[in-house]
């Protein structure tokens, strides 16, 4: 091989590299170029602009608005997510009466962040609270955010932990996919990112806390009404239920534990009562739409130590 | 000339190489919830190595699953943290700070206790006194460690899988 040829053979390779930067560098560029309706709007406003239509302040206010236009409720940080959970949370004490037992409840909060730890989403602002409702009641309910309830009803449809587990990570699935945040009217999201889009970093003065208090006001209500009420559609309880079995699974718990409890339910329920009767599709259908995950049903061989724990616990619920 | 070239050759295969790994090294994140941790291994049941607050920053190393390797910025503390912990948003405190003209829609900035508030949920006790909230306080003060699930797992004859 002659130097020349040597330095062709080079030459080719440094034209490669280059060409291999090239493309590595303009990459990110492509990929981060996704926001599509933003974008459209920012042209858009330009060329108003440009053209003499608009203002410089009326195209800076259509684009922050239609900014808040474009998001929903993935746009509540946590922190937000935390203080809408606590207020939901405290309709629901108020509406049933918590069971004082710190031992039951301390049973209920280890197993609960247990499972919460397995989810996909287990750490929320202020992380993951269990407690046990007073009520005969066959309920379970998750406020955003991570605060869970379970009554003393929905407990007796549990023969052993891994049907209890079943109900809370239920309710971790209905947490981890922000269902009650999306219970929030749309409008009302909108109205809240305006006034934050509006005030920014300042703080907020009378009538901007008070449009503000009655938007969280309207959410709080929405969210409640849908948990107590309305129930969320088929397909959230189907999110919530793949969820549950993904969790019992990472776990170590049984996913028939959810057949299990599903089928004294069936047996339990009242039709008509105000309960999961109201807000939930029927155990039935439940089972049905699980086995599709889970294959036939079998029955749960709880170890002799974990069934005794579970009947320490809630054997006398 | 080929001493040149060959040097040439070599530095761009540095840059190729050093790039991503320079561009990883320097993003940043910020924790979203009130208390991160950082720790031993990309799992709950790892030791931990630091404790963070809202809105501290951190450097992304790697990622593995849900994990994040990250490093705290002024030491060479390093460990693992759940990636629902992080958001790449910078968290700004204080009101009427110079670089917060883009407001709370913007996508490089989160207002911390603006919005669904403390002062909105002060605000809404005010006009619906009757809603009770000393039950949410004593319920949040309910924590469980990792020592107890640890041994909450082991006595439950319990193994998880990955992820956990």
């Amino acid at each position: 091989m002659t130097i020349e040829s040597k330095d062709r053979f080079f030459g080719s390779n440094v034209k490669l590299a280059v060409l291999g930067l090239g493309i590595m560098l303009a990459l990110p560029v492509f990929i981060s170029g996704c926001k599509t309706m933003e974008a459209v709007t920012n042209i858009g406003t330009s060329l108003g602009q440009s053209v003499g239509l608009l203002t410089e302040s009326q195209a800076d206010s259509i684009s922050k608005s239609s900014k808040a236009v474009a998001r929903s409720f993935e746009d509540f940080t946590p922190e937000q997510e935390y203080y809408i959970g606590r207020t939901v949370g405290a309709v629901i004490v108020n509406k049933y009466k918590p069971y004082n037992n710190k031992r039951v409840n301390a049973y209920i909060n280890l197993l609960g962040q247990t499972l919460a730890n397995a989810s996909d989403m287990p750490e929320t602002f202020n992380g993951y609270h269990f407690l046990i409702l007073d009520s005969d009641e066959i309920n379970a309910l998750a406020a955003p955010g991570g605060l869970i309830f379970i009554t003393r009803g929905m407990l007796r449809c549990c023969r052993d932990e891994d049907a209890v587990a079943a109900v809370l990570a239920h309710e971790i699935g209905h947490i981890q996919f922000k269902h009650g945040l999306q219970a929030i009217k749309k409008s009302r999201i909108t109205s809240a990112l305006i006034i934050l889009g509006t005030e920014g970093a300042k703080t907020f003065g009378g009538e901007d806390l008070a449009n503000l208090t009655s938007t969280f006001e309207g959410s709080i209500s929405d969210i409640t009404s849908t948990l107590v009420n309305n129930g969320y559609s088929r397909n959230f309880e189907r999110q919530a239920d793949v969820a549950a079995v993904t969790i019992l699974k990472r776990v170590g718990y049984d996913p028939n534990g959810l057949v299990d409890m599903l089928k004294v339910m069936e047996k339990k329920l009242k039709p008509g009562g105000p309960d999961f009767a109201k807000t939930h599709p029927s155990p039935e259908s439940r089972i049905a739409d699980i086995q599709k995950h889970i294959g036939k049903y079998a029955k749960v061989h709880e170890s002799k130590v974990r069934h005794k724990r579970f009947l320490a616990a809630l054997g006398n619920n | 000339m080929i001493k040149f070239k060959t040097s040439l050759i070599i530095f761009l295969l540095i840059s190729l190489n050093g790039f991503p790994v320079f561009a990883a090294g320097q993003k940043m994140m910020s924790i979203q919830v009130k208390k991160g941790e950082i720790r031993s291994t990309p799992s709950f049941l790892g030791n931990i190595v630091a404790r963070l607050s809202y809105g501290d920053r951190v450097y992304v190393r790697e990622e593995k699953g849900p994990w994040v390797r990250v490093g705290l910025p002024g030491n060479s503390h390093e460990g693992w943290i759940h990636t629902s912990v992080l958001t790449s948003k910078k968290i700004v405190f204080k009101s009427g700070a110079k670089n917060v003209q883009t407001s709370a829609s913007s996508d490089e900035l989160a207002l911390a206790g603006k919005g669904f508030s403390k002062q909105v949920e002060n605000e809404f006790k005010e006009k619906n006194p009757k809603i009770n909230y000393a039950w949410i306080d004593r319920m949040e003060k309910f924590v469980v460690s990792e020592k107890q699930i640890k041994q909450f797992l082991k006595e439950g004859e319990l193994s998880p899988e990955g992820g956990f």
